[in-house]
């Protein structure tokens, strides 16, 4: 005689293992679907607009001292006065709205909610609460390039930001 | 054999079809008529009688069957505008242009569409009061009440989303606004904007992004969420049934047959609505400013009135606290209430007890009072930024601002529990009542008396859109 030893304590029974297959499997689409989702509202970015490399001419066309607008690439190229370079991404770091530069009091002055950034960026008077973003910028030669696609946040001023060339 | 099955013959399929499309017969007998009556199409929805006290207008003021109306006129007047409409930077201005002038009756869909949309908004938030007031949100009813507050949230997105399409200046800018509020969430608030807008900034991707959701997404989640809402309301046993303050007896409840009862009520009530919206948007023109100029920001910059509140705090408070915590915790306890407040005795009572209504006028009174107090104190005299140069502004416009508005409360709470006896659920409503008119205030501040540069002035003495 052998002995049938039905071992089914704490064991999952076949219906509750369908059961958890199918709550699984759910959870997967969901998750695909939600992915899918975001991955599609996801910035779609065209060459040469703004977003892409912007070509600002060359390092002469730019004083010392100077802030200039760049309306095609949407920032400022602020170039210092030790002839250092940094473009500036011209969107408030507040509540997003354009931030013009005040040639006669010689710093940005947003009017959304009157915060004010010197010309490299740094608050003067909140409610910004960080300077201005810049985008990355390299110089080939005697040519400016501003690489628009990338946003560089930051919480304080660097020096190491400056580029010269 | 198929041939000899009954009712297959080629004469009797033809009959059987044409009987098909009218109403089918009248059973000739009582029970049968009784089962023709109850699986009406209406009774899919009500059941087939209500207790009569339910249908009294001063219980329910007919505002979920109104917030339901208007998503049935958003859908409608929504379709017709999406064919004449591209959701492009070239076309969206010059298509709602040609709405206003060239398209049939396009002016009109424009302006009930807007205003409707608006009034949602309004009326989804009334409804929602008029719950929490008449505690009809506990027990059996607590998953219905959360289901209904994620409706208002799915009616907020609804609104901004659309909000964007015309791509006016208005438009444009209170999207950039609305959506630079989600940078300020930790972590992943840079994520969710960058999605939102598909970039940095507003741009066609955003009006593609929005204009996807909004007809699409948004509108079929309301559609299943609002079918789970209707379901749970039969399923937790219809409506709570309304009780006057001495809640001696519990009367013999009387009930009438939904048809036509309810069902006449509800045409009334649905006719009249639509009477005046079509008079609203007949004579008062929804607004439209200047195509979209993502050089040029207004002066002032506002997000939508629905949000104008949160803006307003972020005026006073740090955003971390003002845009992200505030809310956060709001929404949370706005979820979690029905778990706090839960005594049933009250269930049907108008602001709960004598003492329950007093408060609530007293919490009122004190809202409108200290919200304005508060503001005007912030913008002159209160500088902690200042006084405390050297902290963290995270510390100085944030946690200390944060922490005396937590205390008073807290006090505030201390004096209704001692000083007035309040119970749990009359503390409760005497918070609620206060922090709901300290955002109407500061609503009410930030749409009229915000202008440039987001100073206060004297609505008679706004200064133009500069």
């Amino acid at each position: 005689m052998t002995e049938i030893v039905v071992d089914n304590v704490a064991k999952t029974s076949r219906r509750d293992f369908m059961k958890m297959l199918w709550l699984f499997l759910g959870g997967m689409v969901t998750l695909e679907f939600t992915g899918l989702t975001l991955a599609y509202m996801q910035p779609r970015l065209a060459e040469g607009e703004f977003g892409g490399v912007i070509d600002t001419g060359t390092v002469d066309e730019y004083p010392p001292g100077s802030v200039t607008h760049i309306p095609n690439g949407r920032f400022y190229l602020s170039r210092l006065e030790d002839g250092g370079f940094l473009a500036i991404y011209q969107r408030c770091t507040h509540l997003g709205c354009n931030v013009p530069w005040d040639q006669v009091q010689g710093k940005f002055i947003c009017p959304c909610h009157n915060s004010q950034f010197t010309a490299k960026g740094d608050v003067l008077n909140p409610p910004a609460p960080r300077p201005m973003d810049l985008f990355p910028i390299t110089i080939e030669g005697n040519q400016i390039l501003v690489d628009t696609g990338v946003t560089i946040g930051r919480e304080r001023i660097e020096v190491s930001a400056v580029v010269y060339a | 054999m198929s041939e000899n099955l009954p009712g297959t013959t080629p004469e009797k399929f033809h009959e059987r079809r044409w009987k098909a499309l009218g109403p089918s017969p009248m059973p000739s007998d009582d029970r049968g008529r009784m089962r023709a009556v109850v699986d009406n199409l209406v009774l899919h929805l009500h059941p087939a009688k209500v207790p009569a006290s339910t249908l009294k207008w001063t219980y329910t003021w007919g505002l979920g069957g109104l917030a339901a109306l208007l998503f049935f006129l958003l859908v409608l007047t929504g379709v017709f505008l999406e064919m004449n409409y591209t959701p492009s930077p070239e076309r969206a201005y010059t298509d709602i242009l040609a709405l206003r002038t060239n398209v049939w009756f396009g002016d009109l869909l424009r302006n009930l569409h807007h205003w409707s949309a608006n009034l949602l908004v309004v009326v989804a938030v009334l409804h929602l009061l008029r719950v929490f007031f008449t505690g009809s949100y506990r027990t059996p009813r607590e998953t219905n009440w959360m289901v209904g507050v994620l409706l208002l949230l799915l009616v907020l997105a609804a609104n901004f989303t659309g909000y964007l399409l015309p791509w006016d200046q208005l438009a444009f800018w209170a999207i950039t606004v609305g959506t630079s509020i989600v940078n300020y969430v930790p972590l992943v608030g840079g994520f969710i904007s960058r999605t939102l807008l598909g970039g940095p900034e507003v741009s066609a991707a955003t009006l593609l992004n929005f204009y996807s959701l909004h007809i699409s997404f948004i509108p079929i989640s309301i559609v299943m969420l609002i079918s789970l809402h209707f379901w749970r309301v039969r399923k937790d046993g219809s409506l709570t049934l309304p009780k006057g303050l001495k809640k001696a007896e519990e009367a013999r409840v009387e009930r009438l047959t939904t048809i036509p009862h309810l069902v006449r009520r509800e045409a009334i009530w649905a006719l009249a609505w639509l009477a005046i919206l079509l008079a609203w948007a007949f004579f008062i023109p929804a607004p439209l400013e200047g195509i979209a100029n993502p050089d040029v920001s207004p002066n002032p910059a506002k997000a939508p009135w629905y949000f104008m509140g949160i803006q307003e705090l972020l005026l006073h408070f740090h955003p971390l606290v003002g845009a992200v915590i505030i809310p956060a915790l709001a929404l949370l306890g706005l979820l979690l209430l029905p778990f706090y407040d839960v005594n049933l005795e009250s269930v049907g009572v108008y602001f709960r007890s004598y003492r329950g209504r007093y408060l609530s006028l007293l919490a009122f009174g004190s809202g409108i009072l200290i919200t304005p107090a508060w503001v005007v104190l912030d913008e002159f005299l209160l500088h902690w930024n200042r006084w405390l140069l050297s902290w963290p502004s995270l510390v100085t416009d944030g946690l200390i601002p944060f922490a005396v508005l937590a205390l008073g409360i807290l006090l505030m709470d201390e004096i209704t529990k001692k000083r007035f006896r309040a119970s749990l659920e009359e503390r409760i409503l005497f918070i609620f009542v206060f922090l709901l008119t300290a955002l109407m205030v500061l609503t009410v501040i930030g749409v009229f008396f915000r202008g440039p540069g987001m100073s206060l002035y004297w609505p008679w003495d706004m200064p133009l859109h500069v």
